[in-house]
């Protein structure tokens, strides 16, 4: 019952105008940032935190969170009319959206995805807002070893459920946690990896300028590389009758696969780093596995539109529990709505319920009402997105590139950032062609400030005794799970030669 | 992509070196009754990150990554071309901008792009190059209460006169 009342605190809070507002513009830009192929709400939270700094931190959190909450609903829409994912969330939504608009119903398809993200983001509302008050009254006995032994199950996840290159992705936590430790040792106060001693890295590299540099830059220029021909929209005629016909198609059609996503979503949005794409992928994959007639599926079935677009809302939701609550993010885009969290000068973790309760529970509340504005402003305009997708990469990414620039020096105020952020920007670009994942990077450099000071305490309070990380009843088996993830794909080639050696003996 | 690949391993390992060096100006060792010294968590991860460079290395060899296998170029005429002209476009857009304003290195850059790369038209180029910036002027300076760097002192009267709508 108490819950009940701070949920409706909350979504009081949220409904305050200027919240209202932050919401439905928050879903709008996010809509368009889905939808836009190159531009995922990861982007869109790095370019556009900076300009949050104008509004209180509980309406800046607000306005980011609907981005990320739009943008999911938002990647379903180019998936559809145009065959190609608006972000790596809305992947799986191509394999029978498109199907589907191709054969001339792309209403139906579009429809499903909208409904199925509402179901989807209810389900995890209701489960975020049961759970999340639990886990932080748990997550209040943490002590240093707990909290590292969360870290490094974090970054195990990334190696063992990553499936990118393992050594490619190590490299990627380790350099965001050394660019992390940059500046000063906070325990002596010495000046620390002074690189190339130049003054400039005596403040330390802020993340927003790694996150804009990488997501504002770098994968812009990977984009504009990539998509060289030019891309086809099908078009989707909408009118009311025909909305209030597609829903109950595609409800009917779809309802299995979004209740496999809504939950299935949720639980995958929670693991630290793994986020909407691998939850979405992995829904498609079970509604496709209980179907009846499986071979539907990629043809243009909505289950198949339904159980992704679930998914992902429900993920996106599901992600922000460990950051709220823990203080560990879900997702590359919780780990900038965090490092926003610190620059507002909050501190993540589960203290943060007692402490802020307006600033969690309008958070929360906020959830609910960007769920039914998102779901109303994407059935509203959908013709008018599609219209929007038409507008020249040529015009989008000078655009961005000035936001970025822009951002990036308003958020420290030093060119020398500017400068840095270039750097990691063309940087980042020859990374990712080259496979060199940098999601895990731009984690690291989030989670190093918190990670650092947590190891030295442990291992301070043991006296240098690592196995503390081992004994204690929590730190223990968060501990091993992050051990056996990581050695996974170890166990995995060990096998793959095994077996090979002996298909060829036989 | 196979050239790439193992020069990019080279340098980051290079960078990992480097970075274990810098790490050992404080203390890389475990300290009794103070705990681990202040340089030992960048110099061990630098160290993890010399190790996987060397794996990468090992794989490149090996042929086992995607890029050690792949025998195109990484970057074909249209990817230099990117680079040059998007990449030099950005290195123009950050230099001017001690220069003649981060207002006036927008509008250049903007111009630009939207004339030169995107071949669009005078209306679309003239009046996104100089509406934006005026937009982003009022946004930051007006409401953010950000200053963004003025360039050299003879966009003075200019902004003088911005200010003067401001306050």
């Amino acid at each position: 019952m108490e819950i009940l009342g701070l949920l409706s605190d909350g979504v009081m809070v949220s409904l305050m105008p200027i919240n209202v507002m932050l919401i439905l513009l928050g879903v709008t830009l996010g809509l368009f940032i889905g939808a836009m192929p190159g531009l995922g709400s990861v982007n869109g939270v790095a370019i556009l935190l900076p300009i949050t700094f104008l509004v209180p931190p509980n309406s800046a959190i607000i306005f980011l969170a609907a981005i990320y909450y739009g943008a999911m609903y938002g990647g379903a829409i180019s998936s559809i009319t145009l065959g190609i994912p608006g972000a790596s969330t809305a992947v799986a939504t191509t394999f029978d959206g498109r199907p589907l608009a191709m054969s001339g119903r792309a209403s139906l398809a579009l429809v499903t995805a909208a409904l199925a993200s509402f179901i989807g983001g209810t389900i995890s509302n209701v489960l975020f807002t049961v759970f999340a008050p639990l886990l932080a009254t748990v997550a209040l006995i943490f002590g240093p070893p707990e909290i590292f032994a969360l870290m490094l199950l974090a970054f195990a996840t990334f190696v063992g459920l990553g499936g990118d290159d393992i050594p490619k992705t190590i490299l990627s936590i380790c350099l965001g946690l050394v660019f992390a430790a940059i500046g000063f040792d906070e325990i002596s106060g010495a000046p620390r990896l002074v690189l190339f001693d130049i003054n400039g890295f005596m403040k330390g590299i802020s993340f927003l300028v790694l996150a804009i540099g990488v997501y504002g830059i770098g994968e812009m220029i990977w984009t504009i590389e990539n998509t060289r021909g030019e891309v086809t929209t099908t078009e989707a005629k909408m009118s009311l009758k025909g909305i209030v016909r597609d829903s109950k198609e595609g409800m009917r059609r779809g309802w299995k696969g979004t209740m496999i996503g809504s939950f299935l979503g949720f639980f995958v949005g929670i693991l630290p780093a793994a986020g909407a794409t691998p939850g979405s992928l992995m829904s498609y994959g079970v509604a496709k596995m209980v179907a009846k007639n499986p071979k539907e599926f990629g043809k243009g079935h909505p289950g198949g539109v339904a159980a992704p677009e679930a998914a992902n809302n429900a993920a996106s939701t599901g992600s922000m529990l460990p950051m709220l609550t823990l203080g560990i993010p879900g997702s590359p885009t919780t780990a900038i709505l965090l490092g926003g969290m610190v620059i507002w000068g909050l501190t993540p973790g589960p203290r943060l319920f007692t402490d802020q309760p307006d600033f969690v529970w309008g958070l929360i509340g906020s959830f609910y009402i960007s769920n039914v504005f998102a779901l109303l402003v994407n059935l509203a305009f959908i013709p008018l997105f599609i219209w929007m997708l038409r507008m020249p990469f040529t015009v989008l990414a000078p655009l961005i590139f000035v936001l970025s620039v822009v951002g990036g020096y308003a958020a420290t105020q030093d060119m020398f950032d500017v400068w840095l952020m270039l750097i990691f920007g063309l940087g980042a670009f020859f990374l990712r062609k080259l496979d060199y994942p940098l999601a895990p990077a731009v984690l690291a450099i989030v989670l190093g400030p918190i990670a650092e000071p947590t190891l030295r305490q442990s291992l301070l309070l043991s006296s240098g005794d690592a196995t503390v990380f081992l004994t204690r009843p929590i730190a223990g088996p968060i501990t091993i799970i992050a051990l056996i993830l990581i050695l996974l794909p170890l166990f995995k080639a060990i096998m793959t030669k095994l077996r090979g050696t002996r298909t060829n003996e036989a | 992509m196979r050239l790439a690949e193992i020069v990019t391993a080279g340098v980051l390992a290079l960078l990992s070196i480097y970075m274990m060096y810098k790490s050992t100006e404080l203390d890389v060792g475990y300290i009794t009754g103070e705990g681990p010294g202040g340089g030992a968590w960048p110099f061990w991860l630098s160290a993890i990150m010399l190790i996987c460079t060397g794996i990468i290395a090992f794989n490149w060899w090996r042929r086992t990554s995607p890029p050690s296998q792949s025998d195109e170029v990484l970057l074909d005429g249209y990817g230099k071309r990117t680079i040059v002209l998007v990449g030099g476009g950005l290195l123009g857009f950050i230099a001017l901008v001690d220069i003649i304003s981060m207002y006036g290195a927008m509008a250049v850059f903007l111009f630009y792009y939207l004339r030169f790369l995107g071949r669009h038209s005078w209306t679309l180029t003239l009046s996104l190059s100089l509406l934006l910036p005026m937009v982003f002027f009022f946004f930051f300076e007006g409401l953010m209460r950000i200053t963004m760097p003025k360039g050299l002192s003879f966009t003075e009267p200019f902004y003088n006169y911005l200010y003067s709508i401001i306050y």
